[in-house]
């Protein structure tokens, strides 16, 4: 640790003011804090700022990366308008959201509830988050293998207790809730550790109180559970909402967006068009439309589920 | 091990003369019961993938769909690993039942370490540096410029990557990997967000003892701040280092090419490779695993400091 003797020369004069206490004012860390700050703000600058205004720009603009963009004024908004696949896409993609999000939000808060009731086990906890730290790349094509048509487990355990193989992927009805169900299978423990976090932050005695005026379990978990849960629940379903919309990757190494479009959701149709197509201006407007939703989404839960005010308090 | 002593479990722990016990305690606790049914079904629909995957990594090819439902490899055999590190000729793959084209996971597997290991080490150390200016130096702004930078979080990523993309290839980086590497290697918000919350935790008055020994802030912030909270560094390290592990999207746009081509984009090119009437499916599932133990290992050796790590406490 750093021993530096006081005589030893106070370093620069400037820091005198420092040594009194901090609501003294001293003249500030301006200085310090610039430095301190300079790469992040290179990074911020360069990769997220900057971006994000072109990105506007480009979307005003008929861009092909060959040649340089040419303004054209709201041509591509006009355009998306009238594009049946930006709302097949918006469709699909929003129908992808509904059941991921719902599937995952009812099986994470009951295997939270359950962590909770049954097991300290750090173990447990450990087995149910390891699926979120495995690349989605993984995660879809075991799932891909798992789900065959021929020799998938899952079709073979089906075809024993007598119903015919699916295709999993191949029939444009299954094809999107198999993979929303592959994602709530990766994100479930991980959301579950986030509810179980809330959890714990409602007191014990609560409960007690509850049971000894002989509240049920079922009650128990309607009355004094959920309701305390919910400004914790508001933000897990912000953070899991906005990651739901952005589905590209389990998409992308399975389906490529078939069986005829079923699957292809709005990440995958702007990759499409930005990268396959060379069409940068429309991918960009596609995208700020996707930024402005996710933005008003974000708002409306927040409103919604009133996350700023706790029952608690 | 679990001493079941949760919050409901309070109730009903033994307390011999006590008011509360209920006339009903002698009863099956079916509840109980119920609860673990469910917990070990959803462990096991947990696990079981994990295990499928080494399963099919060590069968044979040709054995898999004769023996679809068994539980140990078909026909044990290393070759879907040979095939995948590019140690079969290719008469010898597809006599396997491998796929003609030559992969090696190898390479693959290096790159993926330099990038996830070079943007670990740039994206922690500066957010670290700037989650500890918006902590504890005091600047005109500096609420506002923090808010700016969270926005960020908002932001989805393509709508960044697109204009990142044309930088990149303005820029003539486009499949090398400061390619790679760069858009997440001087920050994320979220990394400054998370550090911040621990530095705001660090008493003020140890810091100031050391200023007015004469340190300057550097020194403070490299000798007294990162030691203190090493820990959250530590996992704040590795799960950065997973999720660039993890990348997808933008390596997919950046880094195509053989030389620099990561783990996860190679399972894309290996899985639209395969053939549609018998796939190369012990290969992909090996080549998937070579793509998922790393991860596994450093979750197992590190697992309990990220379970616990888990949680809104930053926010609320």
């Amino acid at each position: 640790m750093a021993v530096v003797t006081p005589p030893a020369l106070p370093a620069p004069g400037v820091r005198a003011p420092q040594r009194l206490r901090p609501s003294g004012r001293p003249r500030g860390d301006l200085r310090a804090a610039m430095v301190f700050l300079l790469p992040a703000t290179i990074g911020f600058v360069v990769f997220y700022l900057v971006p994000a205004v072109r990105g506007a720009w480009f979307s005003l603009t008929d861009y092909s990366v060959l040649a340089p963009p040419q303004f054209v004024g709201l041509d591509n908004y006009r355009r998306l308008v009238e594009d049946p696949l930006f709302w097949n896409a918006m469709g699909v993609t929003g129908y992808y959201v509904v059941i991921n999000i719902v599937v995952q939000t009812v099986v994470a808060v009951g295997l939270a509830v359950l962590l909770q009731r049954m097991t300290r086990s750090i173990l447990v906890r450990g087995a149910a988050l390891l699926p979120y730290f495995v690349a989605n790349v993984v995660v879809a094509l075991v799932w891909f293998f798992m789900l065959d048509y021929q020799i998938g487990i899952v079709n073979v355990l089906l075809g024993k207790v007598g119903i015919d193989p699916q295709a999993f992927f191949g029939d444009p009805a299954l094809a999107l809730p198999t993979i929303a169900l592959i994602n709530v299978w990766r994100h479930m423990g991980y959301t579950a550790l986030l509810v179980f976090a809330g959890l714990q932050t409602i007191p014990p005695q609560v409960y007690e109180a509850a049971s000894l005026d002989g509240a049920s379990a079922w009650r128990q978990f309607r009355s004094i559970t959920l309701p305390l849960l919910r400004p914790v629940l508001a933000l897990v379903l912000v953070v899991t909402v906005t990651g739901s919309f952005q589905i590209f990757d389990t998409v992308a190494v399975t389906t490529g967006g078939g069986p005829v479009d079923a699957t292809r959701v709005i990440y995958l149709y702007i990759y499409d068009l930005a990268f396959a197509q060379l069409d940068f201006g429309y991918a960009s407007a596609l995208s700020v439309v996707l930024f402005a939703v996710l933005l008003i989404v974000a708002l409306v839960q927040l409103r919604l589920l009133r996350a700023g005010e706790s029952d608690n308090s | 091990m679990s001493t079941t002593t949760t919050t409901s479990g309070a109730a009903t722990a033994d307390a011999p003369h006590g008011p509360s016990v209920r006339p009903e305690r002698r009863r099956i606790p079916w509840g109980r019961i119920g609860g673990w049914i469910c917990l070990v079904v959803i462990l096991l629909i947990t696990i079981f993938p994990f295990y499928w995957m080494l399963r099919t990594a060590l069968s044979d090819n040709r054995a898999l769909a004769l023996e679809a439902d068994s539980l140990l490899p078909a026909e044990f055999t290393l070759d879907a690993f040979r095939r995948v590190f590019g140690l079969t000729t290719l008469e010898e793959s597809l006599a396997q039942g491998g796929a003609g084209g030559r992969i090696n996971f190898w390479l693959y597997l290096r790159n993926s370490v330099i990038v996830a290991a070079s943007i670990t080490i740039g994206q922690v150390l500066f957010s670290a540096m700037a989650a500890y200016a918006f902590a504890r130096l005091r600047w005109p702004g500096r609420n506002i410029v923090f808010a700016l930078f969270l926005s960020a979080l908002m932001v989805p990523g393509i709508f960044t990557a697109i204009p990142n993309f044309v930088l990149v290839k303005e820029l003539g980086l486009l499949n090398t990997f400061p390619g790679l590497i760069l858009p997440t290697f001087f920050m994320t918000p979220f990394a400054i967000f998370f550090l911040r919350q621990f530095f705001l935790g660090i008493p003020r008055e140890v810091e100031e003892a050391a200023l007015i020994d004469g340190a300057g802030r550097a020194r403070v912030f490299l000798r007294i701040v990162l030691p203190m909270t090493a820990a959250p560094i530590t996992t704040l390290a590795v799960l950065t280092y997973i999720t660039a592990w993890n990348e997808y999207f933008w390596p997919l746009l950046v880094g195509q090419s053989d030389d620099v081509r990561v783990l996860t984009v190679a399972l894309g090119i290996f899985r639209s490779q395969t053939p549609q009437g018998s796939p190369d499916w012990s290969g992909l599932m090996a080549a998937t695993l070579v793509a998922a133990l790393p991860i596994v290992l450093l979750f197992v050796a590190l697992g309990r400091r990220i379970v616990s790590s888990i949680g809104f406490s930053g926010i609320k």
